[in-house]
This record gives structure tokens, C-alpha cells and sequence, in this order.
């Protein structure tokens, strides 16, 4: 009899199937819960309404420019220095955190680790909704949401960098009679400088297309003006703000890609 | 001086790396350690300036039990023993110039050391080190820009700018080419002669070995098989140490 | 006779990272001024903010005791929805980045589909998430709807594009065994181009389900649906041991999820 060739065994096909029904099970409740609650009138209707919307955004409303340009700095602004304020707070933190650098494993590494769990589960947005009620609307609200979710970014990817050093070089140091702090700026940082400067600048990156919403829940900057032309149905202006936020992003990107190609 | 006595490591319920070593090397002594691999010779040399920390035993260099020292006074102590790697172990980012000047590390202060600005005194002598192991106008280049050759250079450079009684020398040249490793014992051997520095070189060559030290200590399971000057290392004593072979090839040379 | 060796320098000075002394001191004079002007542009309304410091101590206190019941419908309903989102968007994003990411790699497509991809995947990654639902909830109404089809659309192009970029570099060597083998294009990809980037493709995407989350968690501030609503209200009536309730449920979930993608990526390799 010729054998029959089979790639997986009896068992473990079984359970491959299994594992696809219960995907399946699980992508139709979900398809439910969300279709309940859609109006499909709504759905059906949305070629028409999306092609009345874009007949109406175009031309932008050049005369609406000058009104943008102090909330596209205040943008800008809120990227930049949230983005050096993480660095500040998150650089500490990530030496705090990493298992061979930590001066205290037991007690002071759970704790780094806590802030950056807690900082990168919540979003930038929602620490502006929550730093709105606090400090009042406004480009600080903005700056602190951004460095507040920022830090757990840079700290995790930071530790980590400081975890995968080369120990022999730590260890030549150590061994020339150095001092604690001695074998962190000749042994560590020079190795983990790169890493650093080449994070901060793709997080700036990422930070300015997230402060162009900020201004929707009133954290500073030109989602303000997006969130209420969009609201006072004026596309023609919404045009001209995503333009400029297009704008900003892809001069973001440019300079970060360049900076990084030039430090590694 | 440096002596050992009945100094043993033992990693987690594994055997011994070293099992109660005893060995005295006296100021200006080349002493090649030689064993296969896994016969504890990284962990002897690590256990010397406690970069392991030894399970028993005592180390005493010129008076001092480095065994017994707190962190500070670990510091001074290493400041006598310059140590050589085998991948070099240099600041790959940063220059040839702060590398070597980082053997003045335990010497200087926390912020002398983060501005670079070490005294007067050891920009001069890093300057004349640079000049003797024949790297004279590197000192601005990376050090990841240099041949493997040259990386040990400055590797001992660094060790050399420590101003140290003993150097510890693991595998210097177990990542370099046959005429580059000659070179680098030739260079190693000559500055402890000029310096009479005591010197304790891990080696995987035997050849090597036998040509440039004084003295071959032949490690086996963690502890002392042989001892005794380069002349005295015969087949038999080969056999001791590596376990039966041919050594036509080892024992021709010298 | 050889000459007096000169004394060797005294001094060094570690060489500038910018060579150029002028640049060098351009650009740290042009980051100061930025610096100072974009601080002093900071309006800090000061006694707004002092008002709000006991509020921020509410808020942090209210973490200790955090209110699951007053509004615990609202919150189960919010969460359902937006895992809800997340997994449909996922399923639906991956299942549609394939193709798009197949369409992106240079080594694989004609060049009128590798343009058409790459914008597709361009504009994707441009647009944040909360540009892209308020088109969507203009479209289609307000609701979860939106936001899946906005987690999808923001999912197709980050897959899209690692996987164009895996494909790009993949063994070439198996693509011209399977091709001399006489394959048509179909099986060509499914031997030569599959077993190369699944592995891959299953890790993003578990990944992506874990961004997707963080995500659905802020739509709702637009009508998108999801948790994201439930906490806007909380906040904008200062319930903060509702809302702390509604963070430590998102924190935890992303936790767990993300320790089990990572359990299951880690199966993987």
C-alpha cells in the first residue's frame, strides 16, 4: 500500500480546526455585538454622503491659512517638548528598570516596570481627556499628555536597549578600578547612546501626528480648529488643516529618518 | 608578589571551576596558563580581581587580601591589575584616546572622568603608551574603525595607562591571526620586562605558550597539573594536562 | 644622530561629533532660541491649574478606590464593544493587508499595483486614527461601525507594510526553485513567498490586536463607539472613581493580552 503523506498529524489537525471554529465563533459574536447596535440605513447611505463630502472639500479655503499657523506651532511645540520631557523622566527610569543596571532588583525594578505598563496602556488621548479636567484646556494639558504616554514608550524601549549591552565591555571598565557611576558613562551609555537618540527622534515623529488631535479634546493645537470646522460642516477648511497637518508629518518623518541614518 | 592559596569557585550546585588553587608569581614573571577549555583558567583570572567572586580562599597581591576588601577598597586594588581580553573588550563608540585614558578611571574623579579632562600628567603618558605599542596618531580614530590587531593594542594600552604591578591576560589572541598574535605576545612580554610587571596570560596555543612565558601552569578540572619552567612541559605532561594525543607538533618547537 | 624626541602633548580634546565649529554652533543656537520661544509660548493659566491640583489628587486617590458599580452597565457594554471592534478590525485588517502587502513588494508586483498599494499603505499611516473616524462617523454614522472600519483601515497599512518589507528581503533562492518547478503565481506564493512570512504575519497581527485595543479605547471621544465614550462622560462629570475603574479595566486587559500574545509569539519561534 502506498503511504499516505500527510503534513500534520491526526491530533494536531484537530486541533487546528478547533482553534479555527473558536476564531470563528468569536469573529461572529463580535460581528454581532457591533451590528446590533449599527444603524445600516446609515451604512447604505455612506457612498452617497462620502462623495457629497468630498464634492464639497475641494478647493481648500486658502484665505483660512493665517488662521492655522499659531495652533500648527503650537503643534509642533506640544510634539517637541512633550517628547524631551518623556526623555528627561523616562532615561532614569529605563536604568531603573533594566535587570543590570537596576540598583535595586527587588524593589526598585517592579516599580519602573509599573510606570512603564501603566504609562504605554493608556493612550495619549485619554491622558489628555484626564489632563484637561486637571490643569484646564490648553497647550500644557497637551505637552504633559504627550510626555505622560511617552514615557512608557521610551522607558521599555530604552531598558531594554540598556539590557542587550555588551557585558565584556562593562567589564573592562569595572576591572580598571572605576567606580559605580564610572562604569555607566564609559561602559553603558556609550553603548546605549545611539539607541537613545535614534528613539527619540522616531517618538517625535509619531508625537506630532498625535498632537494634531490633541485639540479635540481641547489639549492645544490644530485639532481644535479641525474638530470645529468638521463640526460647522466648513470642508473646505478641513481640507486645508489636513493639508497642513499632512505637511507637518511628512517633515517630521523626513527629518527623523535623516537624523536617524546619520547616527547609526 | 601575587599568591593565591586554596582559592576555589563553585557556580551553583555544578562542580568546582576551581578547586582550591595555590600559585605564587613573583614581580616580573610571564606566567602562561594553559588547560582545555572549561578547566577554569577565565574563572581563575576572574577571581583575581573579583570580577567573580571567589568561593573560598585568599588572594594576596604585594601584602593586600583582595578577597577580604569592600568595594572601595576592591577599587584601589584593581587599579593595580590591568586586565587584557580576548574580544578586547574596547568602548567600541567612543576614541582610541578614551579608551586608553579610561585605564586611568579608578585614579580620577566622577566628573573629571564625564567632561574628559584627566590631568595633565596622564594625557602625556597615554600619549607615550600610544607611541610604544605602535599606534602614535590613532588616538582621534574610533575604536570600532580599527583591525582586530590593533583593538588589542589599544587593549593594552588601556591596561598598561593603569600603572599596574600585574597584568591578567585572558586569551589575547584567541581572535587574531597567527603573525598578529606573535606580535601581540612579543608586545605584551616586552612591556612587562621594561615595566617588570608579574604577568598572568590565559592561552589556548602551546606553541605560543611555551616561546614567550617563563613559567607554564597547566590547569585541568579546576585545579594545578603542572608547574614548571617551558622546558619541562613534555608529551607526558601534555597528556596530563589535555588528556592522551599526539603532541609531535607542540613539543617540536621552543 | 637622531633628533630629541618632542614631549608628548599634554592635552586632548575629544574630537566635536560635528566637525564644523560654525554648524555646530548654529544649530545649538537655533535649539536654544527655539527652546526658549516655544517655552514662552506655553500659556500656563495658573490658577486654573492650582484649582485643579486637588482634582488631580482626587483623581490619583480615586485610583485606590476605584467604582465599578454606579455605572458598572455602561462600562461592561463600552469594554464589549470595543473588543468587539478590535477583533473584527483585526481579523478584517489582516485579512485585507495581505493582499496589500503582497501588492507592495517590489519583487513581486507590477509596478502600477505597487504604487497603487504603497499610497493606500502611505495614507494609512499619515492619518491618525482620530482624523480617520471622524470621516467615518460622518459617513457611516455614529457608532461602533466606525471605529471598526477606522481600526481596520489604520491595521491594513501598518501590516501591509511590514509585510512588504519581509517579503522584500526573503530568501531568493527557494522563489527561483519553486518558479523552474513550472508553479503558477498562486503556488509560486502559497511555497515560495507563505512559509517565509506566516511566522512573521501571525506575530504582527497578535501585535496589532494588542494596538487595536489601546486604540477602540479612544474613539468613542468621536462617536466611534467603545469604552472611549463611557470614559469622555465620566471625566467631563468628574466621576474619577468611575473613570479609574475604566483605566485599571483597560490596563489590565492590555496586560493580559499582551502577556499572551507574547506567550504565543515566543511559541512561535
Amino acid at each position: 500500500m502506498t503511504p499516505l503523506w500527510r503534513r500534520r498529524t491526526t491530533r494536531t489537525q484537530w486541533l487546528v480546526w478547533i482553534g479555527w471554529l473558536l476564531g470563528a465563533l468569536a469573529f461572529a459574536q463580535s460581528w454581532h455585538t457591533i451590528a446590533e447596535t449599527t444603524e445600516w440605513d446609515f451604512v447604505w447611505d455612506a457612498p452617497t454622503q462620502a462623495a457629497d463630502m468630498l464634492g464639497r472639500m475641494w478647493p481648500p479655503r486658502w484665505g483660512y491659512a493665517p488662521a492655522i499657523l499659531k495652533p500648527l506651532r503650537d503643534t509642533i511645540d506640544i510634539a517637541t517638548l512633550g517628547t524631551l520631557l518623556a526623555l528627561l523622566l523616562a532615561t532614569p527610569v529605563a536604568f531603573l528598570a533594566a535587570r543590570n543596571t537596576s540598583p535595586h532588583a527587588v524593589l526598585l525594578r517592579p516599580i519602573a516596570l509599573a510606570i512603564i505598563a501603566v504609562s504605554r496602556s493608556i493612550n495619549t488621548l485619554i491622558w489628555a481627556l484626564l489632563l484637561v479636567t486637571i490643569v484646564g484646556p490648553g497647550v500644557l494639558a497637551g505637552i504633559l499628555s504627550v510626555a505622560l504616554h511617552s514615557i512608557g514608550f521610551f522607558g521599555k524601549l530604552l531598558y531594554e536597549a540598556i539590557e542587550e549591552i555588551d557585558p565584556t565591555q562593562t567589564e573592562a571598565i569595572a576591572a580598571t578600578g572605576a567606580s559605580r557611576a564610572q562604569v555607566l558613562i564609559y561602559g553603558v551609555v556609550p553603548q546605549v547612546l545611539p539607541t537613545f537618540a535614534g528613539v527619540s527622534v522616531y517618538r517625535w515623529d509619531i508625537n506630532i501626528r498625535e498632537s494634531a488631535v490633541l485639540g479635540i479634546v481641547g489639549a492645544g493645537g490644530i485639532g481644535l480648529q479641525l474638530n470645529a470646522s468638521v463640526s460647522q460642516l466648513a470642508w473646505p477648511q478641513v481640507t486645508l488643516i489636513l493639508m497642513a497637518i499632512l505637511g507637518a508629518v511628512a517633515v517630521s518623518e523626513f527629518v527623523s529618518a535623516k537624523v536617524r541614518a546619520a547616527i547609526i | 608578589m601575587l599568591r593565591l592559596t586554596g582559592l576555589a569557585k563553585r557556580y551553583d550546585r555544578s562542580d568546582p571551576a576551581l578547586a582550591g588553587v595555590d600559585l605564587t608569581v613573583p614581580d616580573g614573571e610571564v606566567v602562561a596558563l594553559i588547560g582545555p577549555s572549561g578547566a577554569g583558567k577565565s574563572t581563575l583570572i576572574r577571581c583575581i580581581n573579583r570580577l567573580v567572586e571567589p568561593t573560598s580562599g585568599s588572594v594576596v597581591l604585594d601584602g593586600v587580601d583582595i578577597a577580604g576588601l569592600s568595594a572601595s577598597g576592591l577599587r584601589a586594588a584593581r587599579r593595580r591589575m590591568g586586565m587584557i581580553f580576548q574580544e578586547y573588550a574596547l568602548i567600541e563608540r567612543l576614541t582610541v584616546m578614551e579608551n586608553v585614558l579610561s585605564g586611568r578611571l579608578g585614579y580620577v574623579g566622577f566628573w573629571a572622568s564625564w567632561f574628559r579632562r584627566f590631568p595633565p600628567e596622564d594625557v602625556r603618558r597615554a600619549f607615550d603608551i600610544l607611541d610604544r605599542v605602535g599606534l602614535a596618531g590613532f588616538e582621534n580614530k574610533r575604536a570600532d574603525a580599527l583591525s582586530g590587531g590593533q583593538r588589542q593594542r589599544v587593549g593594552i594600552a588601556r591596561a598598561v595607562m593603569q600603572a599596574p604591578a600585574l597584568l591578567l591576560v585572558d586569551e589575547p589572541t584567541a581572535s587574531l591571526d597567527p603573525r598578529t598574535s606573535r606580535q601581540i605576545m612579543q608586545l605584551i612580554v616586552d612591556l612587562c620586562a621594561e615595566r617588570g610587571l608579574a604577568a598572568i596570560v590565559n592561552i589556548h596555543d602551546v606553541a605560543l605558550a611555551r616561546h614567550f612565558a617563563h613559567r607554564i601552569v597547566g590547569l585541568r578540572k579546576g585545579a594545578v597539573v603542572f608547574d614548571g619552567p617551558p622546558q619541562a612541559l613534555t608529551a607526558e605532561a601534555l597528556t596530563a594536562i589535555y588528556g592522551a594525543g599526539d603532541w609531535a607538533a607542540a613539543t617540536d618547537d621552543a | 644622530m637622531t633628533p630629541e624626541p618632542a614631549a608628548a602633548p599634554s592635552v586632548w580634546r575629544k574630537p566635536a561629533f560635528i566637525a564644523s565649529a560654525w554648524v555646530r554652533w548654529a544649530l545649538g543656537i537655533g535649539a536654544l532660541v527655539y527652546l526658549v520661544s516655544a517655552l514662552g509660548s506655553i500659556d500656563i493659566a495658573w490658577g486654573r491649574v492650582a484649582a485643579g491640583l486637588p482634582r488631580g489628587w482626587r483623581f490619583v486617590a480615586s485610583f485606590l478606590a476605584p467604582d465599578f458599580l454606579s455605572r458598572g452597565d455602561e462600562i461592561v457594554d463600552g469594554l464589549t464593544e470595543s473588543i468587539a471592534m478590535t477583533a473584527t478590525a483585526t481579523v478584517l485588517g489582516v485579512g485585507l493587508a495581505v493582499p496589500v502587502g503582497l501588492g507592495a513588494a517590489r519583487n513581486l508586483s507590477p509596478r502600477p499595483i505597487y504604487l497603487v498599494c504603497r499610497s493606500l499603505i502611505a495614507t494609512s499611516r499619515t492619518l491618525q486614527e482620530l482624523i480617520v473616524a471622524i470621516f467615518f462617523v460622518k459617513m457611516f454614522g455614529f457608532g461602533p461601525f466606525a471605529g471598526m472600519l477606522t481600526l481596520t483601515f489604520a491595521s491594513i497599512g501598518f501590516i501591509a507594510k511590514l509585510i512588504a518589507e519581509r517579503i522584500e528581503s526573503v530568501d531568493t533562492a527557494p522563489l527561483e526553485a519553486i518558479r523552474s518547478t513550472g508553479a503558477s503565481w498562486l503556488q509560486w506564493v502559497n511555497y515560495a513567498i507563505q512559509p517565509q512570512i506566516l511566522p512573521r504575519l501571525v506575530g504582527l497581527s497578535l501585535y496589532r490586536l494588542d494596538i487595536n485595543f489601546r486604540e477602540s479605547a479612544v474613539l468613542g471621544i468621536v462617536g466611534a463607539g467603545g469604552i472611549g465614550a463611557t470614559l469622555n462622560t465620566a471625566l467631563g462629570r468628574y466621576e474619577y472613581d468611575t473613570a479609574a475603574a475604566i483605566l485599571l479595566s483597560i490596563i489590565l486587559i492590555v496586560l493580559v493580552a499582551e502577556y499572551t500574545s507574547g506567550l504565543i509569539r515566543a511559541r512561535l519561534k
